[in-house]
């Protein structure tokens, strides 16, 4: 989020698509309710009329996978109707620069953009760039109407996506689409602001990081970034995914969202180089610019002593992906189906319920020769050697299993969508044998660390170099057990030298060796300092000696009375409740909207710091700087090199503005957009290299007519491993149900309560049928489509009977985004009948 | 102890529909406290599960799809639980003396041990909320009593996210409600104010409320002519099983029918 949970009470229009809170996030409809207590509007845009719906104020139905479209249209909706904040638009976005002019889009090149390679399935981004003036700041034109500016570009590209159109794609009927566009483009204007809730919705589809895009632009249009009841927020899935995500769960980052190395990149040097974004506009703060000081201290948090000037840093020992290699959820199993992989750790989760084309990766997992399986009950994966269609016998892989206890067995910190790092305490000792994952981790680590001790190996610097002062150590050296306190301490960092600020004179003392660090602002890129994650750096510090852990705090004060709860918890960055809240002011440092200023401009107060008069009072500001206009001004968005939000952004793999493209598959021959039905950008490696089994797929087919989407219910957890073990719960949803319409139901013969067969091209399950008025059939370009949906919470071996019915994910597709590679679970083909 | 509450200290649950959200994290809240088991049940077609109040179920969401004029369908979320009524059909006919009572916080609460079994409550309540355990023992939502009295709220209204549950002081509740836009409160007046009481929007029928709830006329003639004579005559167990066969005929099983 780049607000918060709570913030969601101050919008004036809140938009739900891409996610059901109602079910999912049901806390959040806490603040969606007092927002609409103080008169606000909630709409929910969604193929299904869902719990959220029921409490919304405009409902428009829309089939799966046409986002872009709907967005698209409503882009149009407000550049035609002038409803876009001119102000706001021309100062912290974008929209004035100017593009290279060999840039070419959707509009002139039949749905691809400049510089696509039909064979590699990539664009070269060359012509994606911006006319640079002689000092080699991006040319602008504040008039916003030269041909080659952002604005235009961004009216010509969506000049296609009128009404018609639009319905014609989404099934959307018109009026409903006009009530959305309406109502969403009246938070155009300074004192009215929107903001957006997406989940899975939005993410797992081909089109799922541009579908975010498309609504960024929006909200950067009508200048809801930065602004109290603004921003884009996704509701994190799980309650800890946002804390995964930022200490590098996923293959492509490390922690704090430092790139993953390369092969090529065969130095430290090297690698800053690459990711070191420059400007040359001296308004502009371009924070990643201190990406050096942040790997390295890194380094310095995980490779200690044995990480020194003279050998990188111990950059070396970093695991380096392949040029080119795409180490994604999907391919991992891609590779374990093909017979490639020998061990897997599965450790809190469940692909064999979880992972699309779920048959399949079940019998990937029998391909392996071992795999241990770290969670806290057995489960399908574990088990899958005794699942539906499996004879044990057949199956060689060695399967491990080590139980972990649960969250309240344990203490750490928990970090919520809204970026708020909480520590919760331990309720209860662990039971049996269970242990927390880092005590198996300690334990795992030792092993490893010893067997490369004694027998040496190809390079086993990376294991017994690692530094790992998590406790008291036994006579072996071993930590005997995980203080998770001193894991939190090294992510936030410490000064490893004193360290002074040597841009002052005299040179201040910022830092006392073997202190903590006060924030990330201290870091250095010469080694005298740690941070096993810089941007968690100020988590747990220290002031005049005395060592404060800012996630256990509880103080209850609001001075701005908005919510930000600035002593509750922590949040990264630096405290910052509200991020880029540096737009939520004009450029004299004035809050867009005094009746909730975020941040205020005091001139006449004195900085606490510099003794001098002027500064920002509210949320902790983007940077220190004096507001924009002055003379020492900086632009707002500063994590970006040019400093503005990006209207035109040239950083995706599938184009610099959203386009529409139909779900892998679909029920359409045609986009009727272009002539690129898919995202022209998305692999389809492994669809060419196999062409059948997991890979399989069938659009616009008549064996599988109807559009088909997944997703929860608040009664179960993700793949029901911690739900399907509770009778309570599962009282309340024992069995797969499959949602239909009547006008469906009617035609296959189904009757409400039926049990049902659904089948893709990846293999069929049974599940009950709910007929309703909450799912109709679309008009989709003139024909009639009908949507089915699913949750995806059940699996084969609990409840015990097998009653409940086996994993949605055994339908969905194997197929993922053309950026990140999430599976395209929200928008496929099936066909249903009576069981 | 008295049967009707006090009217200064009466405490309630407001429900508003509009606010309820179906998450049902009352249900569970429910279990939790009162350590009732789960049932196993089936999908029937509907999210509603337990399809009705049971004696492991004291509180239910009652899913239900209405006509809308605007969406394709308008989905229903009503809490469905004891009413605590003052005037409790439950209490006047149930020939055991202390089984079924009156809190000081007005909740209508039961003692097991004290209950003879004989199943006149079911007949005596207006909103088909008594059940049956097992043991063939009175089992209902008694607006967690041993939790309000300490001053806490009840389970479900604890849980609730949203507000679609509100504990405490009922004239207050009542105040907020109407202070809200809602003109009028289910079970303001009726059996003579309940303890449960709706913010509607629309007619109660609408969320599954008959307009007008009553006791059945038998069992205010009972009440006021037969029981006192009968309990003092005979004794609880026998005084019960003839009222009842006067009243509603020989015994079934609730729950049994209703599976």
């Amino acid at each position: 989020m780049t607000n918060h949970w709570i913030d969601i009470r101050n919008a004036d229009v809140v938009l739900v698509m891409g996610s059901n809170p109602a079910s999912n996030h049901p806390i959040s409809m806490k603040w969606i309710m007092r927002a609409k207590e103080r008169g606000a509007k909630l709409i929910v845009v969604d193929p299904r009329f869902t719990q959220t719906a029921a409490k919304a104020d405009v409902y428009a139905a829309m089939r799966s996978g046409s986002d872009i479209a709907f967005l698209g249209g409503m882009i149009k909706y407000i550049l035609d109707n002038n409803l876009y904040f001119k102000d706001y638009v021309l100062d912290y976005t974008n929209a004035s620069f100017l593009v290279n002019p060999d840039f070419k889009g959707p509009s002139e090149l039949d749905g691809l953009f400049s510089g696509y390679d039909v064979k590699t399935r990539k664009y070269d981004k060359k012509t994606w760039s911006f006319q640079m003036d002689e000092k080699g700041v991006p040319k602008k034109d504040p008039a916003l109407k030269d041909p080659n500016c952002v604005f235009q570009l961004l009216k010509k590209n969506y000049a296609r996506y009128t009404i018609n159109k639009v319905s014609g794609i989404t099934g959307t009927p018109k009026e409903k689409l006009e009530e959305v566009y309406k109502l969403y483009a009246s938070t155009g204007k300074p004192n009215k602001v929107g903001t957006e809730l997406y989940a899975m919705g939005w993410t797992q589809h081909t089109i799922g990081t541009q579908n975010i895009r498309a609504m960024c632009i929006i909200q950067l249009l009508l200048g809801n970034m930065g602004m109290a009841g603004g921003g884009i927020n996704a509701l994190r899935g799980e309650s800890n995914v946002q804390g995964s995500t930022d200490h590098g769960l996923l293959f492509h980052i490390l922690p704090g969202y430092l790139p993953t190395p390369t092969a090529s990149l065969a130095s430290l040097p090297a690698y800053i180089e690459k990711y070191t974004p420059k400007t040359k506009d001296p308004k502009s703060v371009n924070w990643w610019s201190n990406r050096g000081k942040y790997i390295t201290s890194y380094l310095k948090a995980i490779y200690g002593s044995s990480a020194t000037k003279e050998n990188d840093f111990g950059y070396a020992y970093l695991p380096k992906l392949d040029e080119g290699m795409n180490a994604s959820w999907l391919n991992l199993f891609y590779k374990m189906w093909q017979g490639k992989t020998e061990g897997f750790f599965a450790w809190g989760q469940n692909p064999a319920c979880s992972t699309p084309a779920a048959k399949y990766v079940r019998d990937a997992l029998g391909k392996l020769k071992w795999m241990v399986t770290a969670n806290l009950f057995d489960n399908e994966t574990a088990s899958f050697w005794r699942g539906p269609g499996m004879n044990p016998k057949d199956i060689q892989t060695e399967v491990f299993f080590l139980p972990v206890c649960s969250s309240v067995e344990k203490e750490g910190s928990l970090s919520n969508s809204g970026r708020w790092a909480q520590w919760r305490y331990k309720a209860i000792e662990p039971i049996g044998q269970s242990k927390s994952d880092s005590d198996i981790m300690n334990e795992l680590y030792f092993r490893v660390k010893s067997l490369y001790q004694k027998q040496g190996g190809k390079f086993p610097e990376p294991i017994v170099k690692l530094t790992w002062n998590y406790g008291e150590k036994d006579a072996n050296g071993k930590v005997k057990e995980v203080n998770i306190h001193n894991v939190a301490k090294e992510i936030n960092g410490y000064y490893l030298e004193d360290v002074y600020d040597k841009t002052a004179t005299p040179p201040k003392l910022l830092g006392k060796k073997g202190d903590l660090c006060a924030s990330f602002v201290h870091l250095q890129a010469d080694g005298t300092t740690s941070s096993g994650n810089w941007i968690y750096s100020q988590s747990y510090t220290q002031k005049e000696g005395k060592i404060i852990n800012m996630m256990a705090r509880r103080g209850k004060n609001d001075p701005t009375g908005l919510g930000l709860y600035p002593e509750w918890t922590w949040a990264w960055p630096v405290n910052r409740r509200i991020i880029y809240n540096r737009a939520s002011v004009d450029p004299q440092g004035k809050p867009w909207d005094p009746k909730r200023a975020v941040i205020k401009w005091d001139p006449v107060k004195p900085d606490p710091n510099t003794k001098k008069p002027g500064v920002w009072v509210g949320d902790v500001p983007d940077g220190p700087a004096p507001p924009m206009a002055s003379e020492k001004g900086k632009y707002p968005f500063i994590m970006r090199a040019d400093g503005v939000g990006a209207i035109f952004g040239p950083g995706l793999a599938d184009g610099p503005f959203p386009e529409h493209y139909e779900s892998l598959e679909c029920p359409l021959e045609e986009n009727l957009l272009s002539k690129q039905r898919i995202n022209p950008a998305v692999s389809l490696k492994i669809q060419e290299e196999l062409g059948v089994d997991l890979a399989k797929y069938y659009s616009c087919d008549v064996r599988y007519p109807l559009v088909a989407t997944t997703y929860r219910v608040s009664e179960h957890w993700q793949t029901g491993v911690m739900t399907r073990h509770l009778p309570w719960q599962l009282e309340m949803q024992p069995q797969v149900f499959l949602e239909m319409s009547k006008e469906l139901a009617a035609e296959k013969g189904i009757q409400n309560g039926d049990k049902v067969t659904v089948s893709s091209a990846r293999g069929d399950i049974w599940a009950i049928a709910m007929v309703t008025d909450r799912f109709r059939p679309f008009k989709i370009a003139g024909s009639t489509v009908h949507q089915v949906g699913l949750p995806w919470h059940f699996g084969w071996q609990y409840p015990e009977d097998g009653s409940g019915g086996d994993s949605a994910n055994i339908l969905t597709p194997f197929i993922g985004d053309a950026n990140t590679m999430i599976p395209e679970s929200k928008a496929f083909m099936v066909n249903v009948k009576k069981a | 102890m008295a049967n009707t509450p006090n009217k200064n200290n009466r405490k309630a649950i407001l429900v508003t529909p509009e606010v309820c959200i179906g998450c049902r994290g009352c249900q569970t809240a429910c279990k939790s406290w009162n350590q009732l088991p789960g049932q196993k049940t089936k999908n029937l077609g509907t999210y509603q599960n337990p399809p009705d109040l049971a004696s492991s179920a004291f509180n239910i969401i009652r899913y239900s799809e209405v006509p809308s004029e605007t969406n394709p369908v308008r989905w229903l979320f009503v809490s469905r639980r004891c009413m605590h009524c003052a005037d409790a059909g439950c209490m006047k006919i149930c020939p055991a003396p202390g089984a079924i009572y009156r809190t000081k916080e007005g909740a209508v609460a039961f003692d097991k041990e004290k209950c003879i079994g004989c199943r006149l409550c079911v007949a005596g309540c207006p909103f088909d909320v008594p059940r049956y355990d097992k043991d063939n023992k009175i089992s209902k939502c008694h607006l967690c009593y041993d939790r309000i009295a300490e001053g806490l709220q009840p389970a479900c209204a604890k849980t609730c996210p949203t507000g679609a549950l509100r504990f405490g002081d009922r004239d207050k509740l009542i105040e907020s409600a109407k202070q809200a836009g809602y003109g009028k409160i289910y079970g303001e007046a009726d059996l003579g104010g309940l303890g449960s009481i709706f913010a509607f929007k629309d007619a109660p029928k609408l969320y599954g409320y008959a307009e007008k709830p009553n006791i059945p006329e038998s069992v205010i003639f009972w009440h006021n002519v037969l029981k006192p004579l009968a309990v003092i005559g005979l004794g609880g167990a026998v005084a019960g099983a003839l009222i009842h066969f006067a009243v509603i005929g020989p015994h079934k099983d609730e729950e049994v029918k209703k599976s």
